[in-house]
């Protein structure tokens, strides 16, 4: 009985509190972060967005959730109505599993595998599938047109991410997220003789044009604006999306805002040196690593954000032109530059 | 971090040049486009012919890459062989790709990438290379064939060799996995080590036999042969050459070597497969040929009989047969080369002319092609003195010694009966009333009928080296 | 019963039954569906035995890519799905027949079964103890198997050339953008600008 203890349950309990913990946390923020989204979409607008539920809006999300629970789920009675409510319980189960290998700190992760990367690249390669499925089993219109354009976009760039999480990979030597961020803590800054100047070791200086490829792509996977194509509202009315109701439609967006944070989150890790300080000096070092993981993260999404602001929508062809002809000739070509580099200088590790 | 060495890559230089001389092509076609093809076909056979001289002055290097490939007399004797038939035939093609207005840079490039796989193919010393080889020049071939995409014909062709291609690669496949279970090896020096200690056993019969059907595919011998005649007629005509003589001598040398290199020790067991194939391939050859009307039917019919003809001296299974095998693909590379040379010449105003009828009095109208073309028939037959004879005589004369008296008896009264084809072919020509005449031969189908033709008729005087070549390539294999 | 036999079991289990529901199940879509569920089982019974790099490449690549154009193709076909069960019923003898010589021939093939010594020893040591199994599959593939490596890229090679050779064709009466040629307009050249006087017009 105490073997069975220790050994299985002892640590099951822990693991489940550890995950809850985790996602408590993350929902939360995310409440936060949608709140963010639209104030400063608002802002660049020069509007007030959302400010009647509580203080300066702060409680709007809740509102939100609250209205869209107690609202009547409709099925559409053509619909596959197993696979209907299936792909929005599939969209936001994969994109809160990802999150189980995200460091948010030294040591910090719930799951330390060896091939985080690997993991994430597979789970939000499967996130394709809740936008496919919803679209099909809505059988209607607009909801299939916006779930093929979607399975070809998020396809497509996920070739590209895939090149540019090889040139990380290569400068680091591993697939696990925590040893690419320890791999960045020391570097360019260190060669410069400035080695306090910590945020100069990290990868986005080195992979400048992978960090572009990959902030543009990471638009494009999660299907942000400007290549939100899958629920164009102007053409698709909100493709893949049009016949989901309270629940369902709000796991759709809850899923859609987890895995933009996701991918904040693997911005950080790979280019932004993920917890560690941005400058190896007293202040800085005090603050812990998980406060500066969530402020670098922070700091991507604002960009997220006024990206989604300030860039027309792209039309299907250009975005198809980006993807294929600019963005994987360029991460291909960069990926044996890198590989060169690294083995010309014997920097590989 | 622990640098691996490279692997020794002397032994595969000529694969190694060819396939990024390939992609080196493929990047001229894919940036200077359509009006870069004669450039490429131009570069594609200087990079072949290249290859073609590394091949004759390389010494045999030995094996590399892990025991998974080498470079010995015989294959180099064997890639010489498809190297240079792969050369003749893009040659070849430039005239009727210009006539025929699809000319398409690809063209040569998949032919020297299909190269790579004959390469692969003959110096593989273990299955999974063997396969990747073998997949190489397929997909490459299945590709070509139906290069005309526009014409119903080349594309039914493509799809058929396609289809049944890939069956005989899952047989091919299913057979080395059953080798592989049932000796523990993947490689060809392993497999026949675990048959002398253990004795080959049901499981590896199943296997062998799955195997040699696959093989059988490639080399289009019966009962795998239903692809050749609708392949061959349907792919355009420069493609079907191509077919008819590189892949074709490399999926023979590809064979040699598995079932002396691999199987030796099973020579009882796959000795008996290789008699039934060829008196099958034979028989089915020669009788088939008769009733044919297109030209290029007529052609696939003939190498079906000529890969049953060659398979005798390899039912031998000694050294002398091997050798004799060596010696008449040779020989029937020459000829069929040649032969094609005249078909592709087939040329009037208003397209390409397959029928046979169409030939009728060619000793009139084209009184130097006609000849030329007898000659080549005669040897095909296997009349003495011409080369054809001594291949025949090489191989029947290995399975005598060996006391396989019917296979030769049963060899000889085929090639009586598929010399009625040829003899008609020539009646056609030289006593028929003559239809319209063709367009004159380009120049570089004249220059492969005049070697070809030259090949066979002194092959009496001058063809000892060679005779003495195929020898020393066959012992390599032993 | 540990864990882990417990996890095997319940992967087998998915695996086979969702295999079989691929082939049982009647609108194509689901089939699909549940040929995507046994790629994923598969993939967790590769983490079972220590292979979490292949593990994860069979959910990038079949399911995260081969998988979705299987599903785009099954869903944009339109099939008379009704008719085609009639045709299974026309060949089902001669499948039955290739059903079972195939599986005489896996009864021939555990029949004549023999283990060898030393195979229970390298089953167990499959799984590199002391380097990572992703390093370790590298340096198999880029040594040993360098060749065979290489050979696989030149034939994925052929498969691309011909795919374009056979399937592209470049129409001429489609509008294409050319964004080079945008961005280097040149506005002096490309308006003109009038002073047009009121009243007056052009």
């Amino acid at each position: 009985m105490a073997e069975l203890w220790n050994t299985y349950l002892w640590p099951l309990i822990i693991m489940v509190a550890q995950s809850l913990l985790l996602l408590v946390v993350l929902l939360v923020a995310i409440a936060y972060i949608l709140l963010a989204d639209r104030k400063i979409w608002a802002a660049v607008q020069m509007r007030r967005g959302p400010n009647v539920v509580g203080p300066f809006g702060l409680f709007q999300s809740f509102a939100d959730l609250l209205k869209l629970v107690v609202k009547e789920p409709i099925i559409p009675a053509g619909a596959d109505k197993v696979l209907y409510l299936f792909a929005p319980l599939l969209t936001v189960t994969l994109a809160l599993a990802a999150w189980a290998v995200m460091p948010v700190a030294e040591g910090w992760v719930l799951a330390d595998i060896n091939v985080g990367i690997l993991y994430i690249f597979a789970i939000s390669s499967l996130g394709v599938y809740g936008v496919i499925i919803a679209g099909w089993a809505s059988n209607s219109k607009y909801p299939f047109l916006g779930a093929l354009r979607s399975a070809a976009q998020m396809v497509s760039y996920e070739v590209s991410i895939g090149f540019v999480i090889i040139t990380v990979l290569m400068c680091v030597g591993s697939l696990n997220l925590s040893k690419i961020v320890m791999a960045q803590h020391d570097g360019l800054a260190n060669m410069l003789g400035l080695p306090w100047l910590t945020f100069l070791n990290w990868f986005w200086l080195p992979l400048f044009p992978m960090f572009v490829i990959f902030f543009i792509s990471a638009l494009a996977e999660t299907n942000r604006p400007p290549f939100d194509l899958p629920e164009a509202e102007s053409e698709l009315v909100a493709g893949f999306m049009v016949e989901y109701s309270s629940m369902p439609f709000m796991m759709f967006m809850l899923g859609e805002y987890v895995s933009i944070v996701m991918m904040c989150a693997l911005t950080t890790t790979f280019f932004l040196g993920g917890w560690l300080a941005p400058i190896d000096l007293p202040p800085f070092t005090w603050i812990p690593g998980v406060i500066w993981f969530s402020l670098k993260c922070l700091l991507v999404f604002f960009m997220f954000a006024m990206v989604k602001a300030m860039v027309p929508r792209y039309r299907y062809d250009q975005l198809m032109r980006l993807g294929w002809k600019v963005f994987l000739p360029i991460s291909l070509v960069s990926v044996v530059v890198v590989a060169g580099v690294l083995m010309a200088m014997g920097w590989a590790p | 971090m622990t640098s691996v060495p490279l692997p020794v890559l002397m032994p595969a230089l000529p694969e190694i040049l060819l396939a990024v001389g390939a992609m080196v092509l493929l990047m001229i076609g894919a940036f200077l486009g359509e009006k870069s093809t004669s450039t490429i076909t131009g570069l594609a056979i200087a990079l072949l012919v290249f290859v073609l001289g590394l091949l004759v002055v390389a010494p045999p290097y030995g094996t590399t890459f892990g025991g998974s490939f080498v470079l010995d007399s015989f294959a180099r004797f064997i890639k010489i062989l498809s190297v240079g038939g792969s050369a003749i035939a893009i040659a070849m093609s430039i005239g009727f790709a210009r006539a025929e207005k699809f000319d398409r840079f690809e063209l040569p490039i998949l032919m020297v990438l299909a190269t790579v796989g004959m390469g692969i193919i003959v110096s593989a010393r273990d299955m999974i290379a063997l396969y990747m080889g073998v997949e190489l020049m397929s997909l490459a071939l299945y590709v070509i064939a139906a290069f005309n995409r526009d014409n119903l014909r080349s594309t039914e062709a493509g799809l058929k060799y396609f289809v049944l291609g890939a069956l005989s690669s899952g047989m091919l496949l299913y057979g080395a996995s059953l080798i592989y279970g049932f000796t523990g090896h993947v490689g060809f020096a392993g497999i026949a080590a675990s048959i002398k200690a253990n004795g080959a056993g049901v499981g590896f019969v199943f296997g062998l036999v799955f195997v040699l059907a696959g093989l059988s595919f490639k080399i289009s011998a019966v009962p795998f042969h239903m692809w050749t005649p609708d392949v061959y007629e349907g792919a355009p005509t420069p493609i079907t050459a191509f077919f008819a003589a590189a892949p074709k001598v490399a999926a023979m040398g590809m064979f040699l070597r598995i079932v002396v290199d691999g199987f030796g020790p099973a020579t009882a067991q796959w000795q008996q497969v290789v008699v039934f194939i060829a008196i099958a391939s034979m028989t089915l050859g020669a009788f088939a040929g008769i009733g044919q009307k297109n030209i290029k039917r007529l052609m696939a019919y003939s190498s079906i009989a000529n890969m049953g003809f060659a398979l005798v001296g390899l039912a031998a299974g000694t050294a002398k047969g091997v050798e004799g095998v060596i010696l008449f693909m040779t020989i029937y590379l020459a000829m069929t080369l040649g032969a094609f040379a005249v078909i592709l010449s087939l040329r009037r105003k208003e397209g390409m002319v397959e029928d046979m009828s169409e030939l009728a009095g060619l000793s009139r109208t084209h009184p130097a092609v006609a000849w030329s073309l007898a000659i080549l028939l005669f040897s095909l037959i296997g009349i003495p003195p011409l080369a054809g004879f001594y291949g025949k005589f090489a191989v029947f004369g290995a399975a005598v010694e060996q006391k396989l008296w019917t296979l030769a008896i049963l060899g000889i009264i085929t090639s009586a009966i598929g010399a009625y084809y040829y003899l008609r072919l020539i009646k056609i020509m030289f006593f028929d009333q003559p239809v319209a005449a063709f367009e004159p031969m380009p120049m570089e189908q004249k220059v492969v009928l005049t070697g070809s033709v030259a090949f066979v008729l002194l092959f009496v005087v001058f063809g000892n080296p060679l005779i003495e070549a195929s020898a020393r390539a066959a012992k390599s294999l032993f | 019963m540990t864990v882990f036999s417990f996890a095997f079991y319940m992967f087998a289990v998915i695996t086979v039954a969702s295999g079989l529901m691929v082939t049982l199940s009647r609108n194509p879509v689901h089939s699909v569906l549940w040929l995507i569920l046994a790629f994923l089982s598969t993939s967790g019974l590769f983490v079972l035995l220590g292979a979490e790099f292949v593990a994860m490449l069979l959910v990038i690549v079949y399911v995260g890519a081969v998988a979705v154009l299987f599903l785009f193709v099954v869903m944009m076909l339109d099939i008379d799905f009704a008719a085609l069960k009639g045709e299974l019923a026309r060949y089902m003898p001669l499948g039955l027949l290739i059903g079972v010589v195939l599986l005489m021939q896996v009864a021939i093939g555990v029949g004549v079964w023999t283990v060898a010594d030393g195979s229970e020893g390298l089953r167990q040591a499959v799984a590199p103890t002391e380097i990572e199994n992703t390093r370790a599959l590298g340096m198999l593939l880029y040594d040993r198997y360098f060749l065979l490596f290489q050979l696989a890229g030149l034939i994925l090679l052929v498969a691309m050339i011909g795919a374009i050779l056979l399937t592209l064709r470049h129409r001429k009466d489609v509008k294409r953008q050319n964004v080079l040629q945008q961005m280097w307009r040149d506005p002096a050249k490309a308006m003109e600008l009038k002073d047009v006087k009121p009243g007056q017009g052009l």
